[in-house]
């Protein structure tokens, strides 16, 4: 990898609740951003920069927030900038952070990202039909079950495949104590009960709507203190909407973004050589479409992976110990929800949703029209 | 979850006893006799006089440069609204006065959907038990919330004093709610112009037409219309006519209505009209939701030219694409 050694130090989370009326946005952002100084044994003072991931400012209508947030985030006196690659920005936002240290400019990186839903008009936002539109476009899940149904035609996947995530990502959260949904008993049953919303995507196999943030602490070398992740690898790729011949089911972006962090990381097989992966997944059926496009099965093979229970928690890749994106989901954070759990784990700091032994973790992060991707590798090891 | 009603409350206004009028039922009750009644008013003029004491008197004084004490009992507790007694003891209480509040705690309520002339507003109110911070007891009062939903145990509340005060427990309006949450209206005007291209095609899709184009470099066809393309980023020139026909490449069945659909459930699908590189996303219709398969052959359903309208420029002339019943085409 190239660039200046950076490790992840500091780790804050809030609970992920439906709604968080207690706190302003401001509140929120702090309490995650002071548990991940907490973490760190630092202060407010220590940090250089601030790096700030945010979904669309019309999901809450604070537009810039990074200006109205830089005071609550300790950022007078200091740098502080914004990030949005719409759902994969949690994702991007760690990768900006850890680019300044790789890149030298900084030692102590803070880095936040929050969405509070229960303020937000997400949907709304999403599809206000400004006039001449050529295309309809009818919201995330409606965008998205297309996809999904094409994965299933040409994988041949069974239908109950689906339903399977749904209630491991659902059981690995109740051992999450910041996990938002919690239904303990959930089952295939309960989940095949549940209304179809756009088929073939079911109410449980939805994400929830979460108010929440998180934050973290990211550090040169030399700044290191308390117990790191070692960033392996980091990248970014994007690729056009509407480009002909664009594979929405395992899009070219997703593959080179993973090749480009493997080859940092020295991994030539993901499925034997990383311990624990936190995908972002917020429909259950991007399981298996996402175990084949970041190379942990074949082609045609990744609900054969998931229906294995290989992915469970005592499986020999677990996928989504935290409980994922579909147990919580403040839109703009939940990228870096991921790259935080990842840390955590080979931290040895996950808790109860521990992977033993874990030395090395994926983070991953999407957005768009799963054209937006982010990830990076952590690791005990010193890369 | 109202909780039980505070005994100071007034009882909810009994329901009319009287027979509704012309119920025959009411002029055959047995021993019904003629009503002579007639209102009766006993008023003292101008009022009876009461003497505080001081303890009252203290605390009605305070009241009326809009400040609330308590009494401080001899074990140390502060009684509001405070009594020359400690009602726990029978002891006398202590001499001195704590200023208490002015917010306090909502700990149980009573709403009054339907308030009656002498209730201290015209707009439903709940009767609430509020604990001001600093007191050991509870002071009942108005709280004006607006909507029962408001009112939970532990409701923050703030009094809402009168401009002309005279020193009574109504020199307190009412108590209301603290300020937890604002309204932010945003809203911004564009004027907005659909550009070069997609004018191009909209007008194309006015007159009955799909205007796609060919990118030179790569031969790929672009439907809608663009300038670029998004594989080469070179300029497109070669405009291309595409028939209204395709094939369904994938769908969802959404159960969420849409004010663009007709009804729930409805097809939203990837169309790849033929000769086409990329799918437009439109509605499928005149098909039941479950009858629609990838690989489906359609065709435009356009509305009647009646009732095409010049502007703005739309889709609007496209209903939804139907099935041609020709034999499904290979993904
Ligand atoms: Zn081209």
């Amino acid at each position: 990898m190239s660039g200046n050694r950076c490790a992840v130090i500091g780790v804050g989370q809030t609970e992920y609740r439906t709604k968080r009326r207690d706190v302003s946005i401001a509140g929120l952002v702090r309490e995650a951003a002071a548990r991940a100084l907490a973490d760190a044994e630092l202060t407010w003072r220590d940090i250089d920069a601030v790096v700030l991931g945010k979904a669309p400012d019309l999901f809450e209508g604070v537009m810039m927030p990074e200006a109205y947030l830089a005071d609550a985030l300790g950022a007078a006196g200091k740098p502080i900038m914004r990030v949005h690659t719409a759902g994969s920005v949690g994702g991007s936002t760690a990768l900006v952070g850890a680019s300044l240290v790789q890149g030298g400019v900084h030692d102590r990186v803070l880095v936040v990202a929050f969405e509070k839903q229960s303020e937000s008009n997400a949907t709304w936002a999403l599809s206000t039909h400004p006039p001449f539109n050529a295309s309809l476009v009818v919201g995330a899940g409606g965008y998205f079950a297309p996809h999904i149904r094409e994965y299933m035609r040409r994988s041949g996947a069974p239908g109950h495949i689906g339903t399977l995530v749904a209630v491991k990502d659902r059981r690995n959260a109740l051992k999450n104590p910041y996990a938002h949904l919690k239904i303990p008993g959930i089952d295939r049953a309960m989940v095949e009960s549940t209304p179809m919303l756009w088929e073939p995507i079911r109410y449980l196999e939805t994400c929830p709507s979460s108010d929440g943030a998180c934050a973290l602490v990211l550090a040169s070398e030399k700044a290191v203190t308390g117990t790191p992740a070692w960033v392996q690898g980091t990248a970014m790729r994007s690729e056009p909407i509407f480009r002909a011949g664009r594979d929405t089911v395992d899009p070219r972006a997703g593959r080179d973004c993973a090749a480009d962090v493997y080859r940092q990381a020295g991994v030539t097989d993901p499925r034997r050589e990383i311990d624990v992966a936190e995908v972002y997944v917020p429909f259950s059926w991007y399981e298996p479409m996402w175990l084949e496009n970041l190379g942990f099965a074949a082609e045609g093979e990744g609900w054969k992976l998931t229906e294995s229970g290989a992915t469970a928690l005592d499986g020999d890749i677990p996928w989504n110990p935290s409980g994922g994106v579909l147990s919580s989901n403040p839109i703009g954070a939940s990228g870096l929800i991921r790259f935080a759990e990842a840390a955590l784990q080979v931290r040895g700091m996950a808790g109860e949703h521990q992977v033993d032994g874990a030395r090395r973790a994926l983070g991953h992060a999407y957005g768009g029209g799963a054209q937006f991707f982010a990830m990076w590798m952590v690791g005990t090891d010193r890369p | 979850m109202p909780s039980e009603a505070p005994p100071e409350t007034p009882p909810e206004a009994p329901s009319e006893v009287t027979a509704p009028p012309g119920d025959p039922a009411a002029e055959h009750v047995p021993g019904h006799v003629a009503d002579h009644a007639v209102d009766h008013v006993l008023e003292f003029p101008g009022g009876y006089t009461r003497t505080t004491g001081p303890v009252i008197g203290r605390f009605l004084t305070e009241l009326r440069d809009a400040r609330i004490v308590g009494v401080r009992t001899a074990d140390g507790r502060v009684l509001v609204p405070p009594l020359e007694y400690d009602p726990a003891t029978g002891e006398d209480v202590t001499g001195e006065f704590a200023e208490v509040g002015p917010a306090g705690t909502v700990q149980s309520w009573a709403w009054v959907g339907d308030p009656r002339p002498e209730h201290p507003l015209d707009r439903p109110f709940a009767w609430a038990l509020v604990r001001l911070d600093g007191a050991d007891t509870a002071l009942v009062h108005a709280v004006d919330a607006g909507d029962a939903r408001a009112m939970r145990p532990g409701l923050r509340v703030r009094p809402r004093w009168r401009a002309e005060r005279t020193g009574h427990i109504t020199d307190i309006e009412s108590f209301v709610p603290e300020v937890t949450r604002i309204t932010s209206p945003v809203r911004t005007e564009y004027r907005l112009r659909p550009g070069r291209a997609l004018t191009r095609f909209l007008e194309g899709v006015a007159r009955g037409v799909l205007l796609g184009c060919r990118c030179d470099s790569c031969g790929k066809v672009y439907v809608p219309y663009r300038l670029s393309c998004p594989e080469c980023g070179v300029a497109i020139t070669e405009e291309r006519e595409l028939p209204d026909t395709g094939t369904v490449t994938t769908f969802a069945i959404n159960n969420l209505p849409d004010p663009r659909a007709p009804q729930v459930p409805f097809v939203s699908a990837y169309i790849l009209l033929d000769g086409a590189d990329v799918p437009l996303i439109a509605l499928v219709g005149d098909v039941p939701a479950h009858e629609v398969r990838q690989g489906m052959r359609v065709r435009a359903v356009w509305a009647p030219r009646q009732e095409w309208a010049p502007a703005p420029l739309s889709m609007s002339n496209i209903t939804w694409f139907a099935p041609t019943g020709e034999p499904d085409a290979e993904l």
